[in-house]
């Protein structure tokens, strides 16, 4: 295993929503716009990089028939930390993703790498694993918080900064309430379903 | 803060702020246990229990015991010790009492745990200072409105299996496409119900 393939292969094959369909919840919550996406993945990256390093160091001190509740309660001190942090000193942000911050304990995508991964690797190859999962993490919300951004409001606006403006503005509102957010992973997951099988039939 | 109304609240749990479709709370289970009918009602049967409970016994504990004692800060780790701790209870009585029951919710129990929904509704009922009462009614509305959710969903998919589409929007693509149309039904409540 070289480190750098084990970081490509959390954004592509193990890509937390094409791959694994873990932590649906927050990607189609909190990506309204590309500035919430970005808040929310670095929230998760903090948690499941620190939860996978401290839970790999810990692997062998931990009693297999108890290791989910030790686990879930590691994930939740790291994210009573986020949460501290962010309501401390980004209150706006705090306050668009809302319930959606404390509920980074219970994404699936971070009990399931301290299951699957750091449990069984050492503590170096479980932090570039938890970094190859949240950069994956983050590329898909931000794919999908720009989509429904530029389609609802017709402009792309990041920290103050005015990213993208379309000359004519379609504003689809739909596409920041509810509905947009089914769509739009809808047919992503369509087309990289497209892609995969295209590919398997090339290779054989 | 005023005093919302208990028909209010109702409302608001089941159809309004729907804990599946506009909340996008408790997903996993939605594209995980809707293929057929059966198993997305005793998953909603046992989400409803456990809301419920949930709410009950986490007022009591963020009332009596976190507030008194300035702990207000360890909510989210109380929180999620309380909701393991009821599942494994649940499991507990359902198999000695109703082991038919049991046999048929069996693996959905346990999944419960890390169900965000449940989490949801304790920490929202905190988040808007309900009462007691309020947070309860509250639970059980939020219950409704996901095991609503989670009957329609898999009638519609158990029928759409039928329906011939590309190979690479079968399964999970064309789960969403139906979640879009329900979700367009559902964002209307906004307007239907005024409250």
């Amino acid at each position: 295993m070289d480190p750098l393939s084990e970081y490509i292969r959390g954004i592509t094959r193990d890509n937390p929503i094409f791959g694994l369909v873990l932590g649906l919840c927050p990607t189609l919550a909190v990506t309204t716009s590309v500035e919430n996406a970005i808040g929310m993945s670095a929230g998760t990256a903090f948690v499941l990089v620190c939860s996978n390093v401290f839970v790999s160091a810990l692997r062998k001190q931990i009693p297999s028939a108890v290791r989910l509740p030790i686990f879930i309660i590691i994930i939740a001190t790291f994210v009573s930390i986020v949460k501290m942090v962010m309501q401390a000193y980004f209150p706006p942000m705090y306050a668009a993703l809302g319930v959606f911050i404390p509920l980074i304990v219970v994404n699936c995508v971070i009990i399931g790498r301290a299951e699957a991964y750091a449990n069984k690797n050492n503590v170096f190859y479980s932090f570039i694993d938890g970094l190859g999962i949240s950069t994956g993490f983050l590329l898909v919300l931000m794919l999908i918080g720009g989509i429904r951004e530029i389609l609802g409001t017709g402009q792309i606006v990041t920290f103050d900064y005015t990213l993208i403006t379309l000359p004519v503005n379609p504003s689809v509102t739909t596409m920041i309430l509810p509905p947009g957010a089914f769509l739009t992973i809808g047919g992503l997951m369509a087309i990289v379903n497209y892609q995969r099988a295209k590919k398997r039939a090339k290779g054989g | 803060m005023v005093e919302k109304a208990l028909f209010a609240i109702l409302m608001d749990g089941i159809f309004i702020k729907n804990f599946l479709l506009i909340q996008f709370l408790g997903l996993c289970s939605f594209v995980g246990v809707t293929k057929d009918v059966k198993s997305a009602a005793g998953m909603s049967g046992a989400v409803i229990f456990v809301m419920t409970m949930a709410s009950i016994v986490s007022y009591i504990v963020y009332t009596y015991i976190l507030k008194p004692t300035n702990m207000e800060f360890l909510d989210l780790i109380s929180f999620i010790v309380v909701i393991a701790a009821l599942v494994q209870l649940v499991e507990f009585i359902v198999r000695k009492n109703i082991p038919s029951l049991y046999r048929s919710l069996g693996i959905y129990l346990p999944l419960i745990t890390t169900n965000c929904a449940v989490l949801g509704v304790v920490l929202l009922s905190v988040n808007s200072t309900y009462n007691f009462v309020q947070s309860v009614v509250f639970g059980i509305a939020a219950g409704i409105g996901f095991a609503i959710v989670m009957l329609m969903m898999s009638a519609i998919r158990e029928r759409s299996t039928f329906v011939s589409v590309p190979s690479s929007i079968r399964g999970l693509p064309q789960a969403f496409f139906i979640a879009t149309m329900l979700s367009m039904a559902f964002v209307n409540y906004f307007w239907v119900i005024p409250i």
